[in-house]
């Protein structure tokens, strides 16, 4: 109830700024400051503007700002604008979430989120786009994703909670590896390691694990996403021999190499794949006895999709729409039983939260937004086992018979 | 539905194939593109521009640093190699003081020993009085730890060039080498370009590096090729050193100084019957000091520290008056004023004057780019902060770089630069605007504000907690 209320608090400072803001996200060429280190006069909007052409949502939203700013009179115009267009459009989407109550919620929100987007950069997680199989890829968010390509390595852009979200997720996987061997290499402790990135993206994960010292093999079906991974890494001469980056789906390598990593990270992927069975099966497929998998990821509660689709998606139109589908999610639940019952023993879930004022991610009990998880694989394989097992209760069978 | 998935997954793969052959057509010209702009230069994950005290220290502490094992760091220094030989019987004429803070960075990568082992003098007390009033401070510690060193600038680059040594397969030093000319990288990783800093040497040669640390000094050619906005002003006074033989032995274990009107003088311990002189004055006063014949200097010295001249009576009485409070108030003894040592001669030719400035980098930081030291900030010695504020950054820094590595993130990220340029910002603009406002307060002879500057001294001086404060801050 506190939280309720201290959000409610929020959001109702937020929208006096936003109000305030929305007169400078009107004009998003004029409100260029200098950005550090650039020399160039590149402003945070001008910066969104990129991202913001591309989405049809926003491209339409700002349209619909512009002409509804041109002057003071135009202030009407622009509200009008706004109750005729927005939550309508909204309704259009999920018309059976929003009652009347919700539709001016969202209707506030969207317009002091939207403002909100440009004064404190805040991107949704962006999530990387993977499946098992090329045949739940849909075509529009290949393109999408190509357009973005070129921002993953952008810390301030699109993907800046995906960069931030690394100091969490890097020493997360980092200290659990690091249970597992007795003594390491100062400088580069995961040196001798063999670690497969599923849906590496850019290579934002790929990149600090590869200078931790472990071999990467990065995978992504979407192939300019490994163009501008490859060609990040080419840069640095250590990177570029401790990384591989594939464009190709998990199946395709599972034959090639089975029993083949030390460790397998799914980091922010399973909320996109079709079949989450097969996609653990050929996780466990590829990992050494005793090696570990690691996958972040969306948790499917309410919470989720508020802010996870209707706030990043649908309200903020950061996100695509239809890049994420709630359906899709996966509990922590859901996820232990299916490792459990591929032999993979479940050693730790936590919570992550991201707070879009600061930028950062934090470690939390509460795992109903995102969550992280690890997992281990037992080291002998149950299917020998149980052979061998009915080998000998055979021979002693045999012998009794005898 | 099947039918509609395996219909899309076919249209998919085969714009996937498409566009994997454009790529394979297009990648051989990147490539060669690449090698032939970039071509064999050498990566460095640290280039520190600058091997003074703090640039070689700098290194010093990456280089032993256990999270950058891996790394490959480069000094570069414009002098040659400076290794003392054997340590000369003269005292050198430039000195630092060096507080504990620091002393403990110097000992963390094993400098402190080779200082140990050479010469320091500690100090344990510190007498700062007014000449123009009877008003004094006296910091010194009740259980005897030392205040700070007093330590040759010589033999702490002495000390640091051994540690060098001791990690030479991680950093390489240039000396007799200068950057020229930098490029810097776009805003984000663009289609083409190298996400690194490019660094011309003098000789032509070319490197690149991830992380760029300036330590060049205040006239800081990384600051400025940077295009980093720098405040800075020059002071009305010019600081002269010399090295001092006091007229008998003594313990010697106070730094002593006294603010004259025309600015701070300054006596530091180096030995039972030494101490080295930083006297701050106008500029006039100050060549002329420097100029004149060794009696002279040495009664310009001894007048400045007992002259009562420029006393006013009704401010001794308004100090007299305020003391008797507190001795009212706080009964038992604030410590006694004591009297500084006279000095018998001065060391021939170690006089030198040298110019006073204040300056400040309006930022630390920049992708791939950060200042350390006096390319970061400038300060009047009159608190002698100056290089323990250079190796405050270099704590600060080392730690946040120490923890980015160990986390595999990109060293020239922001994320982690920006905490350093808040931490040290906090720190050193408080610290640079104090001595600014100190220096200002004592340049002045006019009552009001030596009665408001007498008070305040004798008000801090009863105050031990707030003395506490300033010297834990000043110890940092």
């Amino acid at each position: 109830m506190f939280k309720r209320t201290c959000n409610t608090f929020m959001i109702k400072i937020i929208i006096e700024v936003g109000s305030r803001w929305r007169e400078w996200v009107s004009e998003p060429f004029y409100w260029g400051s200098s950005e550090r280190g650039t020399g160039k006069e590149v402003g945070p909007f001008a910066t969104m503007w990129g991202g913001w052409k591309l989405n049809f949502f926003g491209g339409r939203f700002l349209r619909v700002l512009g002409s509804g700013c041109r002057g003071t009179q135009a202030e009407r115009l622009r509200l009008i604008s706004w109750a005729e267009n927005q939550p309508t459009w909204t309704l259009q989407i999920k018309p059976w979430v929003f009652n009347e109550y919700k539709t001016m919620w969202f209707k506030s929100c969207r317009m002091t989120f939207s403002c909100l987007n440009r004064i404190k950069n805040y991107r949704s997680p962006w999530k990387r786009l993977y499946s098992t199989s090329q045949s739940t890829v849909d075509s529009s968010e290949v393109k999408t994703f190509r357009a973005l390509a070129h921002k993953w390595w952008d810390e301030q852009g699109v993907y800046a909670p995906l960069h931030s979200m690394n100091d969490l997720r890097v020493p997360f996987i980092r200290d659990n590896l690091l249970k597992t061997v007795a003594n390491h290499q100062l400088g580069k402790p995961l040196s001798g390691m063999k670690i497969l990135d599923v849906g590496c993206g850019g290579g934002l994960l790929a990149e600090p694990l590869g200078r931790l010292g472990a071999s990467v093999v990065g995978i992504d079906p979407v192939d300019e996403n490994i163009k501008i991974a490859q060609h990040h890494k080419s840069f640095d001469p250590v990177l570029d021999k401790r990384i591989e980056y594939r464009v190709c789906s998990l199946e395709e390598i599972v034959e090639e190499k089975a029993e083949t990593f030390d460790a397998v990270i799914a980091s922010e992927v399973i909320e996109h794949v079709n079949d989450l069975e097969t996609f653990i099966q050929c996780c466990c497929q590829v990992l050494k006895p005793g090696g570990s998998l690691f996958i972040t990821t969306i948790n499917k509660t309410q919470l989720s999709y508020a802010l996870g689709i209707v706030f990043s998606e649908q309200v903020a139109g950061i996100v695509p729409k239809g890049t994420h589908m709630w359906e899709k999610f996966v509990s922590p639940e859901m996820l232990e039983s299916i490792l459990e019952s591929n032999g993979l023993s479940v050693q730790t879930v936590a919570g992550m939260l991201y707070n879009p004022f600061s930028g950062y991610w934090h470690w939390n009990k509460n795992t109903s937004l995102n969550y992280a998880a690890h997992a281990v694989r037992s080291m002998v394989q149950e299917h020998t086992v149980s052979a061998a097992n009915a080998a000998t209760s055979a021979g002693v069978h045999e012998e009794l018979k005898k | 539905m099947v039918a509609r998935v395996s219909v899309m997954a076919a249209r998919v793969s085969r714009t996937g194939w498409a566009i994997a052959f454009t790529a394979a057509r297009r990648s051989p010209l990147i490539s060669c593109r690449r090698c032939s702009s970039v071509s064999a230069d050498t990566v460095y994950d640290v280039v520190v521009s600058g091997g003074g005290l703090v640039g070689a220290a700098m290194a010093c502490a990456l280089g032993h640093d256990i999270h950058f094992r891996d790394k490959k760091i480069l000094l570069l220094e414009a002098g040659p190699k400076r290794v003392l030989e054997k340590l000369s019987e003269t005292y050198s004429n430039r000195v630092s003081s060096i507080s504990p803070g620091s002393a403990t960075l110097l000992s963390s990568f094993g400098a402190w020993d080779h200082i140990c082992n050479m010469r320091y003098r500690a100090f344990r007390r510190m007498q700062v009085w007014d000449a123009c009033s009877e008003a004094l401070i006296m910091f010194d510690k009740d259980n005897l730890d030392d205040m700070g060193y007093i330590v040759e600038n010589d033999v702490i680059m002495h000390a640091l060039t051994k540690q060098l040594e001791a990690v030479s397969d991680r950093v390489t030093v240039l000396y007799r080498s200068k950057a020229v000319g930098y490029t810097w990288p776009g805003p984000f990783s663009m289609a083409d370009s190298s996400p690194w800093v490019h660094i011309t040497l003098g000789d032509g040669s070319t490197l690149q590096t991830k992380l760029l640390i300036g330590a060049d000094g205040y006239n800081s050619g990384v600051r400025q090729a940077a295009g980093i906005q720098n405040v800075s002003w020059n002071y009305d006074q010019s600081a002269v050193v010399a090295t001092l033989h006091l007229s008998e032995a003594t313990e010697n274990n106070v730094a002593w100084q006294r603010f004259l009107p025309s600015g701070p003088i300054a006596l530091l311990p180096l030995s039972d019957t030494l101490s080295s002189l930083v006297w701050s004055t106008s500029h006039d006063h100050a060549a002329e000091l420097v100029s004149m014949d060794e009696e002279e200097f040495v009664d310009a010295i001894n007048s400045a520290f007992w002259s009562d001249a420029n006393h006013v009576d009704f401010i001794d009485s308004a100090g007299t008056m305020l003391q008797y409070v507190v001795t009212l108030l706080k009964p038992t003894k604030v410590s006694a004023r004591q009297l500084p040592p006279s000095v018998a001669k001065v060391d021939a030719k170690s006089r030198v004057l040298f110019p006073l400035g204040l300056g400040h980098a309006a930022e630390y930081v920049r992708p791939r780019v950060a200042l350390i030291g006096d390319a970061a900030h400038r300060v009047h010695p009159l608190a002698g902060q100056g290089v323990n504020m250079g190796f405050g950054d270099i704590s600060s820094l080392v730690h946040h770089l120490s923890t980015a590595a160990f986390n595999g993130k990109d060293l020239g990220s922001m994320s982690h630069l920006a905490s350093y340029e808040t931490d040290r910002q906090r720190h050193n603009t408080a610290l640079l605007a104090a001595t600014d406002l100190l220096k200002r307060l004592y340049s002045t002879r006019a009552p009001p504000l030596v009665l408001l500057r007498t008070w305040g001294l004798q008000a801090t001086n009863a105050m031990s907690p707030l003395k506490e404060q300033i010297m834990a801050f000043a110890s940092k």
